[in-house]
């Protein structure tokens, strides 16, 4: 069958789709949208916790079809300015040649070396070797400033380790600060914030450096709301 | 080198300091792509079929519905299975019977895969690969690990000093301690994406290490080694089962070899990572001490049974520690295995020294309260001059600074001597400690790093080193920023492809001491070659630095726990709503990232205090609680305050960073101080983890 909705303002279709299929398999095989994880595949961990429509939910335990006609927002979408879908995967085309030599890639051409993190370079083709490393593999920078609250201030606190369920908590801390602060009510507690994240599992960072992120996105947050009502 | 201080010059103070993770903003944003996420519009789906049977034989495959089922491009069985070299030399830490996958009609353990099935979409697959028909030869099989068992191995000698036996003095703490199964569960499952072309092959891969999976998969196709590509920026934690190779990645290997020109993706599922990625052993710890009424031992005696498995040998090393912790002229440390019908155990966080400490770090609080000591005190007294495993000197060991400066931070002083004396409404409030431990552990494999000035002052370093979550991506960042003196951000780093110099495995807590050694060897080598103004394009390679004291000393890490624990007295809930944990592990390259890391330990030794159990059914072979709804993990509100402190060590003999590894020690000792707490707490002694309510319930209920 095919599926249309809207993914980060954009409107998708994906054509095919067997009825069974979750809406986190069409984001992240058919769509281009791997920033939501599949960690537990049963509703267990929240790595794919997305909006649908308003309401977060795993996106593993929503058909696909359950999606149609309704609006959709992912990790992706969190920045101001929301990723197009396909943005966020990484092109995997060729890798090793024919002839057995490394590097001859079938898409850029030069040398296929595994593209850094943020990189700390400006412009990455002057030091790419053969002038296309990381072109390909799709993981530029976004520019820190697009960045929701919560997301600079899981940067700043260092509530990511391994980024696994990264995704996950920010999509349900985004929706935390938006019921609490965004609804003119004061900045959550830390038991509050612990309890909005029950469903997301890390296995890394032992959440403390979490709750202070969805603190410090919300404290933000309410200062920026306060100042606008301001004359 | 100035002789203020034997550490390399900082030059821009970029080690020690915190900077933020290079890769977060990726992270944070969704696009940093893992293994399974490379876009490929060729993908095709790879689904496992596992055996029912814990032994025996396929007798039969029928696959005739299978293939016939839409969208099935392949159905993989040891009767159709490209062939694997049963020759191969594979790197030390490799299971060759659990990587030879779909080569034989054998089945080893319940769970094996027995055929796989390659489709189009990944629902396609999982389907046929229920349609794939099995019959069986099955054979009686053996599951049960006990310590009871007659048939117990010894798989090396016992490690023996003086006379365990005759050691003398009036108490004795005689009592056995036991761990359970666990499961790593690192978030991401281990994930390939593999795609043959030609006689040449390129895995995106879930790992600890992209060299050594390109060695061992090279190794089993009988390829050259630079016939195999793997690529692996980004992990999803792995905490010691992505350092080995498991069955999944070799399925996806032969899967991909039916459909070439096409990428073929296998992630494991969660339920399947509880049967085809490795586990830590049950542990079962005799611990028996020997002390005089002053609380210094004359003898320690430990034997730790273990499990593992007939398919191949893996010994949780449960009884090393307590051969490096306290003075005692007589000691015994050994272990036995139960050899069983049931998967490869592997590495999981601290392998040996997780499990280990944990009964003779309780043990040392039984003595304590046996001499009415107080149980920093009796550790204290224990303090060994040299270690007591080698007697060797140490390069440096500060676990009394730890222990002191813990029990100042904690407020320890506080503490009434007797058990179950505070109570606060309906909860019984205690405190416990205990000690930790890492070893300072030999990297696997070696490394190689090469850096490169791309112009303007900005530096491009490469080795193909994983940061599984660990930071490593920032500090290696900062060791090359330092050395080169120039700020962060022009220096790029690029690891996690084997294309990349050679990188150890990220396993051992070594990264730092390996890879940060060797960037750092590589940078100085840079400027001593090209000095401060270098050509574009100058480039300047260096291997891992030889350490030159190696053999000369015992080289440990240490650190002491804390913790906090509430017991209800109406339904026996345990709480812990403080860990505090002081570490010295010498030189801290990234505060940020290292407390991470400390936190993150001490938090899953919390998980493994209070929730986490893998139950075998042996009657069956496999894993009953194979999710996360039943096989618990800590999750947010388990946690409250956890603290992780380190004190300024320097230790310039470990290696030229003076770095000692924080990647695991954090996990050691938590499990004992939280379990020394509910005892202080309640009075009742538990020497099992997980703590339950039964286990306090009867004896502290109203």
């Amino acid at each position: 069958m095919r599926v249309e909705f809207t993914v980060n303002g954009h409107a998708v279709a994906a054509d095919d789709v067997w009825p069974g299929e979750s809406l986190l398999f069409v984001l992240r095989e058919r769509l281009g949208l791997p920033g939501s994880k599949n960690a537990c595949e049963q509703g267990e961990c929240g790595s794919c916790t997305v909006y649908l429509d308003d309401v977060t939910v795993c996106a593993c335990l929503v058909a696909a079809g359950q999606a149609a006609g309704r609006r959709v927002r992912t990790v992706e979408g969190l920045a101001a300015q929301p990723a197009r879908a396909g943005a966020g995967a990484a092109g995997a085309d060729g890798g090793v040649g024919e002839a057995g030599g490394i590097g001859a890639d079938g898409r850029a051409g030069g040398a296929a070396v595994a593209a850094g993190p943020g990189s700390a370079l400006g412009a990455r083709g002057d030091t790419a070797a053969g002038g296309a490393a990381g072109a390909d593999t799709g993981q530029r920078d976004p520019d820190a400033e697009r960045l929701s609250p919560v997301q600079r201030a899981f940067l700043e606190e260092g509530a990511v380790q391994c980024g696994f369920c990264t995704p996950g908590l920010l999509v349900q801390a985004h929706d935390l600060v938006a019921r609490t602060v965004g609804a003119g009510g004061p900045v959550p507690g830390d038991a509050h914030i612990r309890e909005a994240l029950a469903g997301n599992l890390c296995r890394c960072t032992g959440y403390q450096a979490i709750v202070a992120a969805v603190r410090r996105a919300a404290e933000r947050e309410h200062a920026r709301l306060a100042g606008q009502e301001r004359p | 080198m100035s002789t203020t201080s034997e550490r390399p010059a900082a030059r821009t103070g970029a080690i020690g300091a915190g900077p933020r993770r290079v890769e977060g903003p990726a992270k944070v944003a969704g696009t940093a792509a893992y293994a399974y996420e490379y876009r490929a519009a060729d993908a095709a789906y790879l689904a496992p079929v596992q055996a029912t049977i814990a032994r025996g034989r396929v007798a039969a495959v029928d696959t005739a519905a299978a293939e016939a089922a839409e969208g099935v491009l392949a159905v993989l069985w040891h009767g159709n299975a490209p062939r694997l070299r049963t020759d191969a030399e594979l790197p030390g830490l490799q299971q060759p019977g659990e990587l030879h996958v779909l080569q034989s009609a054998e089945v080893h353990y319940r769970g094996q895969p027995v055929a796989a099935v390659v489709a189009e979409t990944f629902e396609a697959a999982q389907h046929a690969a229920a349609l794939v028909t099995l019959t069986y030869e099955q054979l009686p099989h053996d599951a049960e690990f006990s310590a009871g068992r007659t048939d117990l191995a010894t798989p090396k000698e016992d490690h023996r000093q003086g006379d365990v036996k005759a050691a003398e003095g009036e108490v004795v703490v005689d009592q056995t301690y036991t761990t359970p199964m666990q499961h790593n569960n690192p978030m991401e499952p281990h994930s390939t994406m593999a795609r043959w072309d030609g006689e040449a092959i390129t895995l995106h891969e879930s790992t600890q290490g992209a060299h050594m999976v390109r060695e061992t998969v090279a190794e089993l196709l009988g390829l050259e080694q630079g016939r195999v590509r793997v690529v692996a920026p980004y992990v999803g934690g792995g905490f010691g089962s992505k350092g080995p190779l498991h069955a999944p990645t070799v399925l996806a290997v032969l899967g991909a070899r039916a459909v070439p020109h096409r990428s073929v993706k296998l992630a494991a599922t969660r339920r399947q990572m509880f049967s085809l990625v490795g586990y830590r052993s049950p542990t079962v710890q005799r611990v028996r001490l020997r002390a005089d009424a002053q609380g210094r031992l004359s003898g320690i005696d430990v034997t730790a049974t273990v499990q593992s498995a007939r398919l191949g040998d893996f010994i949780e090393e449960a009884a090393g520690p307590a051969k490096s912790m306290y003075a005692a002229p007589n000691r015994r440390m050994g272990h036995r295995a139960a050899r069983l019908d049931v998967p490869v155990p592997t590495w999981m966080r601290a392998p040996g020294e997780c499990p280990g400490m944990f009964g003779p770090e309780v043990a040392m609080d039984e003595l304590a309260v046996a001499c009415g000591l107080d149980p920093i005190e009796a550790r204290v007294r224990n303090e060994p001059e040299r270690d007591p495993a080698t007697g060797k000197p140490f390069s440096t060991r500060n676990l009394i600074a730890c222990l002191r400066e813990g029990a100042d931070r904690f407020g320890w002083a506080d503490r009434p001597a007797e058990p179950g004396a505070r109570r606060e409404g309906e909860w019984l409030v205690g405190t416990g400690v205990a000690a930790s431990f890492y070893p300072v552990v030999p990297p696997v494999g070696g490394s190689r790093a090469l850096v490169r000035h791309a112009g303007d002052g900005r530096y491009v370093v490469s080795l193909a080193a994983a940061d599984i979550g660990t930071g490593a991506w920032t500090a290696l960042t900062q060791v090359a920023a330092d050395v080169l003196g120039v700020p962060l951000e022009h220096v790029e780093v690029r690891l996690g492809d084997s294309a990349l110099p050679l990188a150890s495995l990220a396993g051992g807590s070594t990264g730092m001491m390996s890879w940060g050694s060797t960037v750092h060897a590589a940078a100085t080598a840079f400027r001593r070659l090209h000095g401060d103004d270098p050509a574009p394009g100058a480039e300047a390679a260096a291997d891992l630095p030889e350490v030159a004291h190696r053999d000369d000393y015992a080289m440990h890490a240490y650190g002491a726990q804390f913790a906090e624990v509430r017991v209800n007295t109406d339904t026996g809930e345990i709480r812990v709503p403080r860990l505090l944990g002081v570490f010295a592990a010498g030189r801290i390259v990234n505060a940020r990232t290292a407390r991470s890391q400390f936190v993150g330990g001490m938090t899953m030794g919390l998980s493994m205090a209070l929730h986490e159990e893998s139950v075998l059914d042996a009657r069956f072979g496999h894993v009953v609680n194979a999710d996360f709804a039943e096989y618990h993990i800590a999750a947010n509100a388990d946690v409250a305050d956890i603290q992780a402190h380190w004190i300024d060590e320097h230790d310039p003999l470990v290696n030229p960073l003076g770095a000692k590894g924080i990647g695991e020690i954090g996990i050691v000792g938590t499990a004992a101080a939280v379990a020394n707490a509910a005892y202080h707490a309640t009075g009742v002694r538990v020497r099992r983890v997980p703590l339950r309510l039964d286990d306090f319930l009867d004896a502290v209920g109203a």
